[in-house]
This record gives C-alpha cells, sequence and structure tokens, in this order.
C-alpha cells in the first residue's frame, strides 16, 4: 500500500474537495475518523481501494495516527486540536493503527 | 491496583487533590500525614530536600487554562519562595505540549527563575517529532550534565548528598495497546547503573509516566515497570516520582513509596471519573489554581523513605 501522506490544515481540506472536481479529474471518495475522548470513532472502518481517510483530532489534547505494522505504511505528524491528517488507501488489507503518545488508543481499516 | 476494586478504592481514598499542602513522612513502610505548616512538618528538615514539578505543558492554550506559562511562573515563584535549603528540583516531563523550540525556550527561561539546578526526564509531549532530538539536545546533554550515552535519550543517573537520583524515559517506542514503557536496553542499563551499590543509599526515581498502574484503561501504568522495581527491591529507601496524570497520588509497597505530581498547567480527572483522561475544563472559577501545585521532597536522616510535601498554586 502506498499513498500519499498529506496534512492538511481545516481550511485548505474543505477548499480541496470542490475544487478539485473538475470534469476531467475523478475525486477519490474520502471517508472522516474523528478522534474524540482519546479514542478513534469509528475505530474499525471498512473502505473501498482508492479512499482517502481523513483524521481529525476533536480532543484538546495532541494525538497522532500511526500504522502498527512494520514497515510503517503511514505516521502523521502530531495533531493540535481540529488538525487533520489524510491517507488514501490504494492496496487491500488490514491495516491497524494507533496513538503514539496514548498507545491504549487503537484503530483498524479494512480495505477490500 | 491492577484494576483491583479494593486496591483502586484505596488508591482513590489518598488521593490528596486539592486544598492544603500535606506532608507525607512515611516510617516502617506506614505513610503519615501533617498538614503542610504545622510544627510536626516544620520538625521533619534534615538532610537533603529537592523539589519536584511536572506537566508545565508550555503551548498548551485550552480550557481551564489559556496560560499555562503563566501558572508556570507562578509555580517557580513558589519554589523560589519556599525553597529553604533545597538543592534541586527535578522536572518529570510534559515540559511543552507541542515539543515545539518556542515552548522550550520559554520553559528553560522560566524554570530559570526557580533559581535551582534542574534535571529532566521527558513525558510524551515533548518527543513529538524528531524523536525527541530538541527535547534531549536542551534538557538533557551529555555535555553538561555527564558522558552516559543514556543522556541523550532521556535516561541517566547522578548522586547528590547521598541520595542516588535515577531519571527514566517510560514515553517513547510505546507498544500498540500498551501503557509505558522503559525497554530493555534501558532496563540493562538501570540493572549495571544500581550492580554494586549499597542497599543503604537513599534511591530517587524520576519518570513521566507512573511506574505503577493507577489506571490501565487511561494508560495510566508502565507495561514493564515491575522489572526495573525489582532490580530496586534491595533498597532500604526507594522514592518513586511520577507526573503525567496531573493530580497527587500515592501508594507504599514494602520499602518503595510512589507518588505523582501535580501539574503546573491543567487538571486531569480522577481515574475513571469522566469519559477519557483529557483535561477538566469545567474547573470552578477561582478555583483553577487549587489543583495546579509542585512538591518538596525531604530526605530526613534515618528514616525512610523520604517525606513529601505538596502545595498548591492557590486556595
Amino acid at each position: 500500500m502506498r499513498g500519499p501522506i498529506v496534512r492538511l490544515s481545516p481550511g485548505l481540506f474543505l477548499a480541496l474537495l470542490p475544487a478539485a472536481a473538475t470534469p476531467s479529474v475523478v475525486v477519490p471518495p474520502a471517508v472522516a475518523v474523528d478522534i474524540a475522548d482519546f479514542a478513534f470513532g469509528p475505530a474499525e472502518i471498512a473502505v473501498a481501494p482508492g479512499t482517502t481517510i481523513v483524521w481529525t483530532n476533536r480532543d484538546d489534547i495532541p494525538h497522532d495516527v500511526v500504522a502498527a505494522d512494520a514497515p510503517r505504511a503511514f505516521r502523521s505528524a502530531p495533531l493540535d486540536t481540529d488538525e487533520r491528517f489524510a491517507f488514501r488507501f490504494d492496496r487491500e488489507g488490514r491495516f491497524p493503527y494507533y496513538c503514539s503518545l496514548h498507545s491504549r488508543m487503537q484503530g483498524v481499516v479494512v480495505v477490500r | 491496583m491492577d484494576g483491583n476494586a479494593t486496591g483502586r478504592r484505596a488508591a482513590l481514598g489518598c488521593m490528596a487533590w486539592a486544598g492544603a499542602g500535606l506532608l507525607w513522612r512515611v516510617q516502617g513502610g506506614v505513610p503519615r500525614a501533617t498538614l503542610l505548616g504545622s510544627a510536626e512538618a516544620a520538625g521533619a528538615g534534615g538532610g537533603l530536600a529537592f523539589v519536584q514539578v511536572s506537566d508545565s505543558h508550555l503551548g498548551f492554550a485550552n480550557p481551564p487554562n489559556p496560560d499555562p506559562a503563566g501558572t508556570y511562573r507562578e509555580a517557580m515563584a513558589l519554589v523560589r519562595a519556599g525553597r529553604g535549603d533545597a538543592a534541586l528540583m527535578l522536572h518529570t516531563g510534559d515540559v511543552s505540549h507541542l515539543s515545539r523550540e518556542p515552548e522550550f525556550d520559554v520553559a528553560w527561561q522560566i524554570a530559570g527563575e526557580a533559581g535551582l539546578e534542574t534535571h529532566y526526564v521527558p513525558g510524551e509531549h515533548d518527543v513529538l517529532v524528531e524523536e525527541g532530538r530538541g527535547f534531549f539536545a536542551r534538557f538533557t546533554p551529555r555535555s553538561a550534565l555527564g558522558a552516559e550515552p543514556g543522556r541523550a535519550r532521556g535516561w541517566y543517573a547522578f548522586d547528590q548528598g547521598g541520595v542516588h537520583f535515577v531519571g527514566l524515559n517510560n514515553v517513547q517506542d510505546l507498544r500498540p495497546g500498551g501503557m509505558g514503557r522503559l525497554g530493555a536496553e534501558q532496563l540493562a542499563w538501570l540493572r549495571d547503573d544500581l550492580a554494586g551499590r549499597a542497599a543503604s543509599q537513599p534511591v530517587v526515581v524520576f519518570a513521566h509516566v507512573p511506574l505503577w498502574t493507577v489506571h490501565a484503561p487511561w494508560g495510566w501504568g508502565t507495561d514493564d515497570a515491575a522489572e526495573a522495581l525489582a532490580l530496586l527491591r534491595r533498597f532500604g529507601s526507594v522514592t518513586v516520582l511520577n507526573g503525567h496524570i496531573h493530580q497527587v497520588m500515592q501508594k507504599v509497597e514494602g520499602q518503595c513509596a510512589f507518588h505523582t505530581a501535580r501539574s503546573t498547567a491543567f487538571p486531569q480527572p480522577a481515574p475513571g471519573a469522566a469519559a477519557s483522561p483529557g483535561p477538566v475544563r469545567d474547573v470552578p472559577p477561582g478555583r483553577l489554581r487549587a489543583l495546579l501545585g509542585i512538591t518538596r521532597v525531604a530526605e530526613v536522616r534515618g528514616e525512610s523513605p523520604l517525606a513529601v510535601i505538596d502545595t498548591p498554586l492557590g486556595a
């Protein structure tokens, strides 16, 4: 699985999706995962290949999003309140991840 | 504790959430508390005294504290005013909120106002980027503090006033689903460091995440702490000082006394008392400073472990 790792500011993210929807460009689907109360919600999510997942930190405390399996397919920068991290999942598979600051926080992306 | 209901009740019962400072004096493994400022507390001096501060979170800007630099400065003023014969200060991590250089800069300058030599260990908020190199270069430099290779990664030891101080890093390379972690390399170093030391020498261990399991569902513990504590078991006086949970908690196990300090920035809920361990946002007006504070530790000669006094920033 190799996807572009993009860290988006909230404003940039909102501006990107409609702007990219020109007739010649197919916008891949995007799915949101919230980080709130020290948990990923939903903790498990199933998506089709090519889907971009966008995590948004709703907590007052920074979190990150780190692939659990080596070699790590994705690792976000620390996300402060309301910051986002986007990653496109191109390959099928099961991709567990966690917050490296608060390692009890775990999630999984299933691509099929 | 380890999830045991009775242990959890006991731990909650010995929490000093707020209010007047307490002097903890432990004799024969039995802790006794006296009010700070009482004659009994005043008579407990002697030996080496030092101060612990924790979780200054420079860069935090949410309720209930939009100005953690201001409250950290107040904490340093309290240290300066009440330091007495204190010989040094320990900062048990989360100096910064987002590991940013300006946060480290301001924290460094404010800590200087205490007028005490200060020793640091990292919290998870200090090592968010570049594996913590910015924090280690400034706060645990090998050149200034000594030559041990572990200093560049936040673990080291030194002796002062007859006490052996051990700083540990349990906030990096955490395992998914786990809690704090020391790791095999650090544990091997600790084994070598303690080998050959007289069991009569008082030992003070300081690290960010508690080295005892305060509340596993919130990750408030250290997965491999038992291995470190086994190495310390033969010593007659062991005091373990931690931060991370932004509230005072105590536990005594054999010759080992565990203590967590308040934050100087914001309080966190009692274990399990909220949906998450995030900051307590709805602090009643005027009550924030009662939930922040500093800790003073005195080594009482001939007694063990050490006497610990927690002082809030305000009533």
